[in-house]
């Protein structure tokens, strides 16, 4: 049995061995450096299952409790590693639980590879049991997909299925695997891919980066927005060095998020619908724009034909079909935002813009006065809002803390009131707004973050899309520490109903279970608090126990996120109550 | 809105027409026509796909599909700069075409040809734009079609510069 003895070896070195493809493909897991998977197994990949467990020594499966739990999972992993995220998922229901995680990778750009078993490939198209057509499904929501049929193509597609999903804008990446190719035996052999369509490194023009540093040299009320092409390229460094010789104040999207610490005094906040004032007023003053690194969605601009119409744009940018996308470009610098910036700081000036940063101080004194002096208020009689909640989390992470959220008021919360004084320490649903997202997201991050606290902050909604992750971090002893702010309502729906549709509630009142009692029967331990007297020593004990833990912290029921842009206003149109 | 002409270059790979198409299709555009047929480059295929819409709209889409993996490059022309044609092949009644000198007048008169004569039908070929083909459809309908056909759009380009590059740069 030559195949046997080749999987007690580590290192194949006679090309001529043969293997299983679904040996093959733990061993290309392998040969990019994978110690850890999220999947659920089932009949259509159960030999790539078999193949794992000759090799568990060397490689992590975490069985998650749903697929969607793992691709998120990955997710999370591969927004703190910075390194695709890999999941398993067996064919059909399996295959499609994946999408929503596939689709929130694509508009948040995160490198993930998908392995999908599927049918025999003679029974392709024969509706056979669990049969269901994933590469059809997932053409606009991945980056790149591909099926294999034959064992011989395994090794190149998965080759090129990380290169793919890593480089240039990183993106989810699916690998369709027919169960006779996981079968049949092929030579093992693991280049890496040449591929003479894809240039995923743009070459920086220095004409261009000419260009921009004159521009930025003559500004007079120049802006910055910072983006999650920072973090993609590990450019943070650099681009301190940007801003602080410039001299230019720095709004952040919410991708964007501990690209440079809070605490900064050029740091204005953060950008778009829940933004703050100062950032958001004063992109429709400024004189020159330099965007880092980001996409102008429509949650930063608001509504597009009122947006920084009076400034100069200049756009470094790695995706080429971004540029002039949803804002024209003056400057168009297609270019990894790393490369670019080191570039662009040889040509810069040493400036300050007193005047200027004067008018982003007096915007967040009139937003501190009506809206943060009220959600960090600490007078103890009264219900806690989210934000004070973040803020004593924060306090006691020394804002270094790994953020996971779920999506709504309580992300919205956490963008606001944590301060990041880290690196890379935002993981959320932006793009796509996933709900369900935190709990599997925030496992992945820990996973990848090692020794780093993982805060997971959590709406009671979302937190019942995906709280069958708590077997997860209680099998594992993944340490997560979760956070429920519940209000008793799907909030930020709530909120727009309240705004936006009379108070007609419709759908968004929730009969909450007892969290504690169902996260202490999955073995996290949990508490809850439902007065801001506790609220203190409950997080001191969260952070000081030793394993994941479970926080239930009843909120104001009916509190509302602001400053807002509503849909469609401009972002000079930005209220704060 | 205009008529544009989409020239795609691609891989020979399983399912790339289904991404090219649903990159057009998710934006809710119309494809007004697609010829897709392998090029003179071994192993590469040409797309040609015609859509009529604003400047803005076609530019961004063929940034879109020019990111697609498995294609290698993609441009957009308007009208002026291309030397485009269609073919389409009618059915006529044999009865038809001896009848009168109808059916022999239109195809002299539109410049079409007879590709094959049998005892039932004949079959006519027509090259020319959308709307030449379509004259001779409207003529040839008074004296009974039995069946009708057209292809989609195919598209020489006129500017020679960044194609011809182009090509020269995946050839070498």
């Amino acid at each position: 049995m030559e195949v046997l003895q080749v999987k007690s070896n580590k290192e194949i070195t006679d090309q001529k061995i043969k293997i299983t493809g679904a040996e093959a493909v733990i061993r290309c897991l392998l040969e990019e450096g994978v110690k850890t998977i999220f999947g659920y197994p089932g009949g259509a990949i159960m030999p790539i299952y078999d193949a794992l467990y000759d090799f568990e020594d060397q490689i992590t499966h975490i069985l998650t409790r749903h697929e969607q739990g793992a691709i998120h999972a990955a997710e999370g992993m591969a927004r703190i590693s910075r390194k695709p995220g890999v999941c398993f998922a067996t064919s059909g229901p399996g295959a499609t639980n994946l999408v929503t995680g596939i689709g929130d990778a694509l508009m948040d750009s995160t490198p993930l590879v998908c392995i999908t078993g599927q049918v025999f490939a003679h029974l392709l198209g024969s509706d056979a049991f669990q049969e269901i057509d994933v590469i059809g499904c997932t053409n606009t929501i991945t980056k790149w997909n591909f099926q294999v049929t034959k064992a011989s193509e395994i090794c190149d597609a998965i080759a090129k299925a990380f290169y793919v999903a890593n480089s240039g804008r990183p993106g989810p990446v699916l690998i369709d695997i027919t169960k006779n190719a996981q079968i049949e035996e092929t030579t093992f052999e693991y280049k890496k891919p040449v591929i003479r369509s894809y240039h995923p490194r743009p070459a920086l023009k220095s004409d261009k980066i000419s260009e921009a540093a004159s521009l930025i040299n003559s500004a007079k009320k120049p802006l910055i927005l910072a983006g999650h092409g920072i973090h993609i390229a590990h450019a943070q460094e650099v681009f301190k060095t940007f801003v602080e010789k410039t001299g230019i104040p720095v709004g952040s999207t919410i991708h964007g998020l501990s690209a440079i610490p809070d605490d900064h005094p050029l740091m204005k906040g953060m950008l778009g619908m829940h933004g703050n004032l100062g950032p958001n007023m004063l992109t429709n003053s400024c004189d020159v724009l330099i965007a880092v690194g980001m996409r102008f969605d429509d949650r930063v601009t608001g509504n597009l034909s009122k947006y920084a119409k009076q400034a100069k744009v200049i756009h470094i940018e790695i995706d080429p079909s971004e540029i002039d996308k949803n804002v024209k470009t003056t400057v168009a610098i297609n270019a990894d935002a790393k490369e670019a910036l080191e570039a662009l700081t040889q040509l810069v000036d040493n400036k300050t813009y007193p005047e200027w940063y004067a008018q982003f101080d007096a915007f967040h004194q009139k937003e501190y006065e009506k809206v943060i002096a009220r959600d960090l208020d600490l007078s103890l009689e009264k219900g806690m809002t989210m934000g004070r909640v973040i803020k004593e989390i924060s306090k006691q992470t020394h804002g270094k803390a790994i953020v996971a959220t779920d999506v709504g008021q309580h992300q919205m919360a956490a963008a606001r009131y944590y301060d990041y004084l880290g690196n890379n320490q935002w993981v959320s649903s932006g793009g796509a707004g996933t709900m369900g997202y935190g709990l599997p997201a925030a496992i992945g991050a820990k996973v990848a973050g090692g020794g780093r606290t993982v805060v997971a902050f959590i709406g009671d909604g979302g937190f019942q899309m995906t709280l069958q992750e708590l077997g997860v971090c209680s099998q594992w002893n993944i340490a997560v520490k979760i956070v429920i702010l519940d209000n008793e309502f799907l909030g930020m729906v709530r909120q727009w109903q309240e705004l936006f549709f009379e108070r007609r509630y419709s759908s968004v009142e929730l009969k909450n279970p007892n969290f504690c009692m169902i996260s202490e029967g999955f073995g996290v331990k949990a508490k809850k608090i439902t007065k801001a007297t506790e609220l203190e020593d409950a997080v001191t004990e969260m952070l000081a126990y030793d394993g994941p833990y479970l926080l239930h912290v009843m909120v104001e029921k009916e509190d509302n996120v602001f400053p807002m842009i509503a849909s469609g206003k401009a972002v000079d149109e930005i209220v704060l109550e | 809105m205009q008529e544009y002409t989409l020239t795609v270059f691609s891989e020979d790979k399983t399912g790339i027409l289904n991404r090219i198409v649903t990159v057009i299709t998710r934006r809710h555009f119309d494809i007004k026509s697609i010829t897709v047929s392998p090029s003179s480059m071994e192993g590469i295929y040409r797309f040609t796909i015609m859509l009529v819409l604003e400047e803005d709209q076609i530019r961004k889409l063929t940034e879109q599909i020019d990111k697609q993996i498995d294609v290698l490059k993609a441009f957009y022309y308007d009208n002026s700069q291309i030397i485009y044609q269609e073919i389409a092949l009618y059915k006529v009644s044999t009865e038809a075409f001896y009848g009168s000198d109808t059916v022999e007048n239109l195809i002299r008169n539109h410049n079409a040809r007879i590709l094959s004569i049998e005892k039932e039908y004949i079959v006519i070929e027509k090259t020319g734009h959308q709307e030449e083909t379509e004259a001779l459809l409207n003529e040839l309908k008074v004296v009974g079609i039995y069946e009708f056909v057209r292809s989609g759009r195919v598209a020489i380009v006129k500017p020679m510069e960044r194609l011809k590059n182009y090509l020269k740069s995946i050839e070498g």
